[in-house]
């Protein structure tokens, strides 16, 4: 009891900073989501959860939810599924695999706005990369005309390739620490007993890696769920008029959102973004938690 | 001067006390040779693999490289070779770009954020991990809470916070919300609970206060989980991408990471110009993690361990 002052002291700078940044905004945006405005925000009357539910109903929110939802199953397994491989293959002994392990992890030194700007260069139809190198647009001549970021029927996939390159050294990283944590003895009791490469990546290297894998999908799914940065450098969640990249954080904040200037809508749509990540994180932790084998 | 006296003395309690603490994963050293490790043909297959994997990653870093050194006329013509070279662009797109003031206002927050991050991590840390008081959980599980919830969430309100102080368009506005964060509290405050107790109470019984036992014995001991927040909270203020956009609208004012989105937004026709800017961009990142890839490592697995 007697820490009671000191505790308070200490903890003060933290809490009122996260008080007025985190907490308050969340609530304030809690309030201001229930509320309906006039079309020039004033006006404003409390509407409840119907609120909620209306926006919830709008075809432009379920677009940019089914937009986000695609995103997330183009980018979270392909990421995960080349991030484990690429360390698998880079998980051996020998000379120089430090250097290729620096080039596997490098994309993790380039911000979304870099790594956005490398692909928007490679894929541009008139002034990019492969538009105009004469093999690869005669092989693929869809790059130059209408362009992959320029179609609404690939957009998104090119969006989500940025997206995976630029997540790639993350995941790397972090199932490579994961594997020099399983004991090579294990490896070694199972070969001596028989089992060949693949049955003992499924039956020790896969468990083993349980709660990095774990974390790893957590991380790349809500990084998919907030992606902003490439939509808005790569296709200003276009091409207009499908809106076909348009994810629900560009819906919310993006220049070209049709509720960019209504706070309330913005507020409300933010706050069901933020239910929408929860509930999937509680359901990845609940449902894959327990399978996951944490060590001894 | 008695309390340095006190603190050498603890200095040999913490040496014989210096405990592996299980958040600081061991770096990815090299691991001895093992028996399923490839020989002979399957050595070569290896690294064939390993090579033809290094240039897909690598590739769109070698086209930025490329175009950035490249004269704009002969930019297009042959976007996969280096045939020409210039350093015109990479100077273009610093004076044209502003990216010096770009990289300065970066700086200066990053390492704002940065420092104050760490100083609120670690006193709140110490107040949960060493203190006793009323409430101390519940408290803990709200700090905890707070990671929950996203960015995205908050900024709609925080911009308005931000215009009510007359701060958009300043450091204090880019700053000023990430002062705090509960990821560090929580970091450190495991790896302050895996000190030995006993260091609290030897040291009290030195007559070694809360703040000369933080700053002698517990800091310290932590260092290497500092090191991971650090650099943590440096690259997450630096690739930070929305806050900026939202709140900056005069050019010299911008971070590098809205910078260059003006950049791309102004200069669509002039990719090299752009590339140029990306690069140079990018170059400090690259430094920094270079150096201190250990601290990466650590910080980007401390979320992953049990607890």
């Amino acid at each position: 009891m007697g820490d009671l002052p000191i505790a308070l002291a200490l903890l003060a700078p933290s809490a009122i900073i996260l008080g007025i940044f985190v907490v308050y905004p969340l609530g304030r945006a809690v309030y201001l989501g229930q509320q309906r405005c006039g079309t020039f925000g004033g006006n404003c009357t409390s509407n409840g959860i119907g609120q909620y539910l209306d926006i919830l109903r709008s075809t432009e929110f379920q677009h940019a939810l089914w937009v986000t939802v695609k995103f997330a199953l183009l980018t979270v397994p392909a990421g995960l599924v080349l991030g484990v491989g690429l360390a698998v293959v880079a998980d051996k002994y020998l000379r120089g695999m430090g250097a290729f392990r620096t080039i596997f992890s490098s994309t993790v030194a380039t911000s979304v706005a870099v790594a956005s700007l490398m692909w928007l260069f490679l894929l541009q139809p008139s002034v990019g990369a492969l538009a105009n190198v004469g093999w690869f647009n005669s092989l693929f001549p869809s790059v130059k005309d209408p362009g992959w970021l320029q179609d609404p029927g690939t957009a998104l996939t090119a969006v989500a390739v940025s997206s995976i390159w630029a997540n790639l050294g993350f995941t790397f990283i972090l199932v490579t620490a994961g594997l020099q944590s399983i004991p090579r003895e294990l490896h070694e009791a199972a070969a001596v007993d028989g089992a060949g490469g693949a049955r003992r990546f499924w039956s020790i290297t896969v468990p083993m890696l349980g709660p990095n894998l774990l974390f790893v999908l957590i991380v790349l799914t809500t990084r998919a769920f907030q992606a902003y940065g490439e939509v808005d450098l790569l296709t200003d969640g276009g091409p207009a008029p499908y809106d076909s990249t348009t994810t629900l954080t560009y819906f919310v904040y993006g220049q070209n959102s049709p509720i960019r200037n209504d706070a309330g809508l913005q507020a409300g749509t933010a706050v069901l973004l933020f239910i929408i990540l929860l509930g999937l994180s509680a359901i990845q932790l609940r449902g894959l938690g327990r399978r996951v084998h944490y060590g001894e | 001067m008695a309390n340095d006296a006190v603190a050498v003395g603890l200095e040999a309690v913490v040496e014989g006390a210096r405990p592996d603490v299980p958040a600081d994963l061991p770096p990815p050293t090299r691991r001895p040779r093992a028996f399923d490790d490839p020989r002979g043909w399957g050595r070569v297959g290896r690294y064939a693999l390993l090579v033809v994997i290094s240039f897909v990653v690598l590739f769109p870093i070698y086209t930025t490289v490329i175009a950035a050194l490249k004269p704009g006329d002969k930019v297009l013509e042959n976007p996969l070779l280096p045939d020409a070279f210039t350093l015109d662009v990479l100077r273009d797109a610093w004076s044209l770009g502003h990216l010096g003031r770009y990289l300065a206002n970066s700086a200066v927050v990053c390492i704002v954020v940065t420092v104050a991050q760490v100083v609120t991590s670690l006193l709140s840390a110490y107040a949960f991990a060493f203190l006793r008081f009323p409430g101390r959980n519940a408290l803990f599980l709200a700090f905890l809470a707070t990671l929950l919830v996203p960015l995205e969430a908050t900024l709609v309100v925080n911009f308005d916070t931000i215009d009510s102080l007359g701060w958009l368009n300043t450091y204090q506005g880019l700053a000023f919300p990430f002062l705090a964060t509960a990821f560090g509290t929580f970091l450190l405050r495991q790896a302050f609970l895996t000190l030995p107790p006993d260091l609290r109470d030897a040291a009290r019984i030195d007559g070694v206060g809360h703040i000369g036992f933080l700053r002698h014995v517990a800091v310290p001991l932590v260092r290497p989980t500092l090191g991971a927040l650090a650099l943590f909270s440096f690259l997450g203020t630096w690739n930070q991408y929305l806050w900026p956009n939202l709140i900056i609208t005069e050019q010299d004012k911008n971070t590098v990471q809205s910078g260059l989105r003006l950049l791309s937004k102004s200069n669509l026709d002039q990719p090299n110009l752009v590339m140029a800017g990306t690069l140079v961009a990018a170059i400090p990142v690259v430094i920094v993690l270079l150096v201190f890839q250990r601290q990466l490592v650590r910080g980007l697995t401390a979320g992953a361990v049990k607890g």
